[in-house]
């Protein structure tokens, strides 16, 4: 299954870095990554993919949470089902 | 890959609008739990729930976790147990009340259901004692709602049902006194009952559905107002029912894709989304702040009904396309107390009870969450019904009464509830005595509308 994570906040080094660490970590593999500033806010959304991940759902989104902590981001963790049923006929 | 602006924009509408899936309910069918004797229909009725809904409560908050959406309650909906009653021998029918009050504890559920008759057209064995017992019933239990439907389009009004419902909603009230009267928060009076409705209190599973089934209602007053806030200035009419119908069809799409999952993860089959916009008292997620967002400087104004009739409208033509199977009660609600912006405006006098009467003919339900004084006559309450009742029959549209009387309190004193049912102030109600015309009993006979075959 794939998933969609989302970062936002300011801007500031090393947020790339530490979230994909933190996907690396738990075997999720980075499918995309796309990044943009959205009303000075920085914003990031990866598709990843967590199949083979080493952890459940729930340790993922938690250690997610943890860099956002770090990184004085929000960062969100959700199925790509959501998006398609919203966005696309 | 999605694009970046409509995952932005999910992520906003969770994040800062309110948006949410308001219940996963599932309706569990009671009726091969009847006996005649009461200790065994109960354990029939409480093994039943326990084993349908084992894995409700657990699935919902799997579901929350994996799709980021906020799912606030998990309820079930079971038969009317007037029918469940209806072989026992004891009258004793509180009975019932407990084992599903008990149930809903172990499970772990907000809500259950079901309390209810269903006696538009008259009384069958079960119903009279059931109704007699809903003071009793919702003062004793915690997460018990209980509904009467005294019309139908079909059938017309039951008027001793009317005059009965009158004394009960007082009753109930005052028997739960010392808790802000919450019993009547718990108990609604429709006519056209849907049978498939997940919101409460008026949820039931009606006896055409299946035995068990999902049903999901979804929200999203704070999504629709925020669309319009960002985009509506200087908009036409034509343009805003655009708007909110894109809007209503992006919460369905949520609430669909909650129902096929639960329905899945389950193995029940999935019944309906109910496409309603329901308010919570959380600033910003307000169906009256909608409605100034389209232009009244505040709800009640005159103007008030033709703009929730948009939006009624709207939301439906929205959702339809959104979702396989719409049903329930699908519509904005209005219940006073649990709307930030229906408080605001009925406190400072712009909202009363005939505007919301008149409201009640273009909205999904009717009277709903209204705190009246302490001292209204039973038959006042009973003609206040009848008048809805009266609009849902004509219309062909679901009505109801969620009437709060305030024991103690005067109009302009407020009833405060907390958490989702809010804070409702005391509304005057007309003088000027219905009782003759209550107390004559009877039945109004089903109009003209109900005769298209």
């Amino acid at each position: 299954m794939k998933a969609i994570i989302t970062v936002i906040g300011k801007d500031t080094v090393g947020i790339l870095a530490k979230v994909s660490d933190a996907c690396a970590c738990a075997n999720v593999n980075i499918v995309e990554v796309t990044q943009s500033v959205l009303q000075d806010m920085f914003a990031m959304i990866m598709l990843v993919e967590i199949d083979k991940a080493s952890v459940g759902f729930e340790e993922l989104r938690e250690n997610l949470n943890r860099v956002g902590d770090s990184t004085n981001t929000k960062i969100h963790l959700m199925h790509e089902d959501i998006f398609n049923s919203m966005h696309r006929i | 890959m999605l694009e970046t602006k409509d995952i932005l924009e999910t992520i906003n509408m969770i994040d800062n609008e309110n948006l949410d899936v308001r219940t996963i309910t599932m309706g569990i069918s009671l009726l091969d739990c009847m006996d005649e004797d009461i200790d065994k229909a109960c354990v029939k009725v409480y093994d039943k729930i326990m084993r349908s809904a084992k894995d409700l409560v657990k699935t919902g908050e799997d579901i929350e976790s994996e799709y980021g959406i906020p799912i606030i309650n998990k309820r079930i909906s079971v038969t009317p147990i007037g029918m469940v009653a209806a072989p026992c021998q004891s009258k004793n029918v509180v009975r019932f009340a407990h084992t599903l009050d008990k149930a809903a504890k172990e499970l772990g559920v907000n809500f259950i259901g079901g309390y209810s008759a269903l006696v538009q057209k008259g009384f069958a064995s079960g119903d009279y004692a059931l109704i007699e017992s809903i003071p009793q019933a919702l003062s004793e239990t915690d997460f018990v709602c209980s509904s009467v439907n005294i019309g139908s389009t079909k059938a017309g009004i039951n008027m001793d049902a009317v005059k009965m419902m009158g004394k009960i909603v007082k009753q109930t009230a005052e028997i739960t006194a010392d808790r802000n009267c919450i019993g009547a928060a718990k108990l609604v009076v429709f006519c056209n009952a849907p049978e498939d409705n997940p919101f409460m209190a008026g949820a039931f599973h009606g006896v055409g559905e299946a035995d068990t089934v999902i049903n999901v209602g979804v929200s999203g007053p704070g999504v629709v107002r925020a669309a319009l806030a960002k985009g509506g200035a200087g908009k036409d009419i034509t343009e805003i029912a655009d708007m909110v119908k894109k809007t209503a069809f992006k919460i369905t799409r949520m609430g669909q894709l909650v129902a096929k999952e639960a329905s899945r993860r389950l193995c029940v089959p999935f019944g309906i989304v109910d496409l309603s916009l329901a308010p919570t008292p959380a600033v910003g997620d307000s169906v009256a702040y909608i409605l100034e967002e389209m232009g009244l400087e505040v709800c009640g104004c005159h103007g008030t009904t033709a703009a929730l009739a948009l939006l009624n409208d709207a939301v439906k033509k929205g959702g339809v396309m959104a979702s396989s199977h719409v049903g329930g009660l699908s519509g904005a609600f209005i219940p006073v107390s649990e709307d930030a912006g229906m408080i605001a405006a009925a406190k400072s006098g712009y909202l009363d009870i005939t505007k919301l009467e008149s409201m009640t003919a273009v909205c999904s339900v009717g009277l709903d969450m209204i705190v009246v004084p302490g001292d209204i006559s039973a038959e006042t309450i009973s003609a206040i019904i009848a008048d809805e009742a009266a609009i849902g029959m004509v219309n062909t549209k679901t009505t109801a009464v969620r009437l709060i009387p305030a024991v103690g309190r005067q109009a302009g004193d407020v009833l405060e509830f907390g958490g989702l049912l809010g804070s409702g102030p005391v509304m005057p109600v007309r003088a000027g005595s219905p009782a003759v015309f209550i107390n004559r009993g009877g039945r109004i006979p089903a109009p003209l509308q109900a005769l298209k075959n």
